[in-house]
């Protein structure tokens, strides 16, 4: 297939982290099955290091290369990095992406998000909201108007 | 193994079409509109293709207009009718919520020119009805527009019912038959239509060929300004070996029609009863009247690109009409109006078979697609949701 690059086409094969955390410490689910996708990233946290990340993910080819890889940059890394995660970094890690299926990685970005946002607010561990580019999904914004 | 399960998107070309247009293209070149022997000679196959499309429609040569297409005729059909019409102030056109986008984009293109468009709903079984079709037509329709038969779920329309309707008040009737011919039974008498559409490469002819129908006396204009091909509808030099091959690829599906949609029938039944057996799926569309090659189904949980690339990886080429795949934040609309909703319609599979599959390939593909849609399910948040009772199954 020449839709995709070797890179989401080995990330859609072979998604590494699939699959679900019994006791997970965050629970961050974005998209909506209407708009095709929806994301959802678990994780576990010790000493502020995600120590643990899996996701499942109902879409597209992008979108399950896309949190695949999503997991693969923040696993092992400390929350204050995994925040800083964007769409563009996963889109690049991925070697690109066709331009109509860009919202992927900006949901694998929100799902990231969403999930340290539960394990904060879990933990009642105060935050900047200012560190979260979007408290609710920014993908139902954008096709908000579809409903 | 490698199946090839698309052939409603386009077909591998036969060899006797092939050799059809090797041979004209080496031995009669000409041009059909020189006057030279050369031209003659190409004149004379260019007017024997034309009858030989003619009489696998029951049409008269003088009825049958070489296009690129289904397209194009749909196209050009519909615009001129609505111009015809528009002349006695006739501005209504009464067609179905299920057109492929060749009708469906023609007639939204007309409303912005201040047509009234009237789409006709089809229930689950994704068939209009004629009675509602009687309801919709009024003294100011000037064009019906009713696909014989669907190319995403393969339902076929009641389209001799709803001529007959358009016949008795003396309006036109079109229809897009471009998935019907060479694989069913299309008769242009027996239908009662005024103009018909065909599309080369569905019947194992060459892309970049068609043909439209219109009976004698129906108004038709150009769609192409030019030279004067085609009786003055359709100007430019006509791709004769294309022609020639379209008309050989026509003439042998129609020879073979009988044994050819048997066969393809056995084929489509098996997967459409191996495939049932998958839990919270749904056949779309009629079971009993649809094309003998065409099995649609959707997936509760699971979304139709991913299976397409993982079918892909097992050898399986299938067609979808998910959004991802259609490059819209919409499924297929035909999907949407048989009543799946959204979040179903992203699981749609498409299947189409033709004389070229055996069921070898059948068995191998029932497997595939289970093996697949487990796979998919096996990391879809919205299966797990169902599965443990968080969402409602709506299949």
């Amino acid at each position: 297939m020449s839709l995709y690059s070797e890179k989401v086409m080995d990330h859609f094969r072979n998604p590494r982290n699939v699959g679900v955390i019994d006791d997970p410490d965050g629970v961050g689910e974005v998209g909506n099955a209407k708009c095709g996708d929806i994301m959802k990233m678990y994780i576990k946290v010790r000493d502020g290091i995600l120590v643990d990340v899996k996701f499942e993910t109902f879409g597209c080819g992008s979108a399950i290369a896309s949190s695949s890889m999503a997991t693969e940059m923040i696993k092992g890394k400390p929350i204050s990095e995994a925040l800083t995660l964007t769409n563009q970094a996963v889109t690049e890690a991925l070697g690109g992406l066709p331009a109509y299926k860009l919202h992927c990685s900006v949901l694998a970005e929100q799902a990231v998000q969403a999930a340290i946002l539960d394990y904060y607010k879990k933990n009642n561990i105060p935050y900047d909201p200012a560190e979260f580019k979007c408290e609710h999904c920014a993908h139902e914004d954008e096709h908000g108007s579809e409903e | 193994m490698k199946v090839y399960a698309d052939n409603a998107a386009t077909t591998k070309v036969r060899p006797e079409a092939l050799e059809a247009y090797v041979k004209t293209s080496q031995t009669l070149f000409g041009n059909p509109s020189s006057l030279h022997s050369e031209g003659q000679r190409a004149k004379e196959l260019l007017e024997d293709c034309r009858a030989r499309v003619a009489r696998a429609l029951n049409a008269d040569p003088r009825e049958i207009y070489f296009t690129s297409g289904g397209s194009e005729a749909d196209n050009q059909a519909i615009l001129s009718a609505a111009r015809a019409g528009e002349k006695k102030g006739k501005k209504k056109i009464v067609s179905t919520a299920i057109e492929h986008h060749a009708v469906l984009h023609t007639l939204e293109k007309l409303k912005k020119e201040g047509f009234e468009i009237f789409l006709l709903p089809v229930g689950a079984s994704g068939i209009v009805s004629a009675a509602d079709a009687e309801k919709a037509i009024d003294e100011n329709t000037c064009l019906v527009s009713v696909m014989l038969a669907n190319n995403e779920i393969g339902t076929v329309q009641p389209v001799k019912e709803i001529a007959a309707l358009c016949n008795a008040k003396k309006i036109p009737f079109h229809t897009d038959a471009v998935q019907a011919v060479g694989h069913m039974p299309v008769d242009v008498k027996d239908i009662g239509c005024d103009y018909l559409a065909l599309s080369g490469h569905k019947f194992e002819g060459p892309r970049g060929t068609g043909a439209l129908y219109c009976r004698r006396g129906a108004p038709l204009f150009p769609l192409v300004e030019g030279g004067a091909q085609e009786r003055g509808k359709r100007a430019g030099t006509e791709d004769l070996p294309a022609i020639a091959a379209m008309a050989a690829a026509l003439e042998i599906a129609v020879k073979n029609l009988p044994e050819t949609t048997k066969y393809v029938q056995t084929l489509r039944d098996f997967v459409i009863d191996g495939l049932s057996v998958i839990p919270h799926c749904a056949l779309n569309g009629d079971r009993e009247r649809r094309l003998a090659g065409n099995v649609s189904f959707c997936f509760e949980g699971v979304e139709g690109e991913a299976l397409l690339l993982y079918l892909d990886d097992l050898g399986v080429c299938a067609s979808s009409g998910s959004a991802c795949t259609s490059g819209s934040l919409d499924p297929s609309h035909v999907l949407l109006a048989i009543g799946r909703v959204h979040d179903v319609a992203h699981g749609s599979l498409r299947l189409t078979f033709n004389e070229n599959n055996t069921m070898e390939e059948m068995k191998y593909l029932v497997e595939a697609v289970k093996t697949v849609v487990a796979k998919v399910r096996a990391f879809s948040p919205v299966w797990r949701d169902l599965q443990e009772g968080k969402r409602q199954y709506i299949l």
